[in-house]
């Protein structure tokens, strides 16, 4: 399945970005063979409010099944859970690290906001 | 005719030139005040109006029903806002972010959605003394307070001589404050702060095409003052009136009472500032 990865820039390499609404990139990578699909800029950093569920929308949009983060505000909870996708807390270094992480199991999941809203900003 | 009053930074004394103008006004005129300064309304602390009637103001937020949904996600991609999110078996409406502007409802093919009112504030109205007074309070913890900016505006009467307390700051619910007024009072302080905020009030004028002019509080003189002087004859904006430092003003307003009502040098400054507004006043009322 596809796993969404929250990062400060794209590719394996780059720094995770404990935000999901408002981190810049969504690192798209086969959960089973850490293959990067793709990277993709964040649509939800420049929205002026919403940004959780407008990440959420494009995450589904790209046929992602499971997103790992730092933290998920209350909007982006519930959107998750309702686009179907599961969330994943935990992220920490780099893309490739979180994805190993993913691999060994070593990541929680998540099924509810772990920070207020607004947290990230 | 309407004056507003505006100020960019918060905490210069809005409030303070809303109400002591309006009771000068009152004397002459019939007059009809507007706090639109709705997450905060003070301006009844010093009127102290007798309410008479509270209705709730609502914005409309959709309902989906989900049986004619086809989960397009139509809904979602002309939604500004990010309020509605379109799942794989629901629909969720985040109403807090929604702004009511019905183009969810509108675009739907299916015709699946259908408006229902959230209420995020009351209008409250009622006499103060000589005057007509109205007030938005706007329901703690809401974000979007111009819907109920423009209630309160619904109320102008074309019969009186209309002021408008407006919010700080210069946004949105500034823009809907004071558009629509034919002058705009600055209200602002001798300090880097002020300066910086009046700076952005006056360019916020300009976008709106609004004849103004600047009233200093706290006015001490001295070198801050200068340098807003310079920035007012450069911009054409025209000082009105400077609030010199005043301990029994600062002991009336902390106990809810207007300086005009109690003092006679107060009295006198808001006269004088009348009677440079471009105001034509019918005596009697």
């Amino acid at each position: 399945m596809k796993l969404a990865i929250c990062a400060q820039g794209e590719g394996m390499k780059a720094q995770v970005d404990q935000r999901f609404g408002r981190c810049p990139y969504f690192v798209i990578v086969d959960s089973e063979t850490g293959a990067e699909e793709k990277s993709v800029p964040n649509s939800g950093v420049s929205a002026t409010g919403g940004a959780g569920p407008q990440s959420a929308r494009q995450l589904s949009q790209e046929g992602v099944e499971a997103v790992a983060v730092g933290h998920v505000g209350p909007n982006a909870a519930v959107a998750l859970q309702a686009a179907g996708i599961a969330i994943y807390g935990g992220v920490t270094g780099t893309v490739q690290q979180t994805w190993e992480l993913f691999r060994e199991g070593k990541l929680a999941t998540i099924d509810q906001a772990t920070v207020d809203p607004h947290h990230g900003i | 005719m309407i004056i507003a009053i505006a100020s960019g930074k918060g905490g210069t004394g809005k409030t303070t030139v809303a109400t002591n103008l309006a009771l000068v006004i009152s004397e002459k005129t019939k007059v009809q005040f507007l706090d639109c300064d709705v997450e905060e309304p003070n301006a009844h602390l010093f009127l102290k109006p007798e309410l008479q009637s509270s209705e709730p103001v609502s914005i409309p937020v959709p309902r989906v029903d989900l049986e004619r949904c086809t989960y397009c996600g139509i809904c979602a991609e002309v939604c500004a806002f990010n309020a509605i999110m379109v799942g794989k078996e629901t629909v969720l409406v985040f109403e807090p972010l929604c702004h009511g502007c019905g183009g969810c409802t509108y675009f739907c093919p299916e015709k699946a959605i259908s408006e229902v009112d959230r209420p995020i504030g009351v209008l409250e109205k009622g006499p103060a003394g000589p005057l007509s007074f109205v007030h938005g309070k706007l329901n703690p913890g809401e974000a979007l307070s111009p819907p109920l900016i423009k209630a309160v505006k619904k109320t102008v009467d074309p019969s009186a001589l209309t002021i408008v307390d407006a919010a700080p700051g210069a946004s949105c619910p500034v823009v809907e404050a004071i558009q629509g007024s034919d002058y705009c009072l600055l209200v602002t302080e001798p300090t880097p702060f002020g300066l910086n905020d009046l700076i952005i009030a006056v360019e916020l004028l300009k976008k709106l095409n609004l004849p103004g002019g600047v009233v200093i509080n706290r006015s001490l003189g001295g070198e801050g003052e200068a340098e807003m002087e310079s920035y007012c004859r450069q911009e054409g904006v025209p000082i009105l009136l400077r609030m010199p430092w005043d301990r029994e003003l600062a002991s009336l307003y902390a106990r809810g009472e207007p300086a005009v009502a109690h003092l006679p040098a107060w009295r006198k400054h808001f006269a004088g500032l009348l009677e440079q507004l471009p105001v034509e006043i019918e005596e009697g009322r």
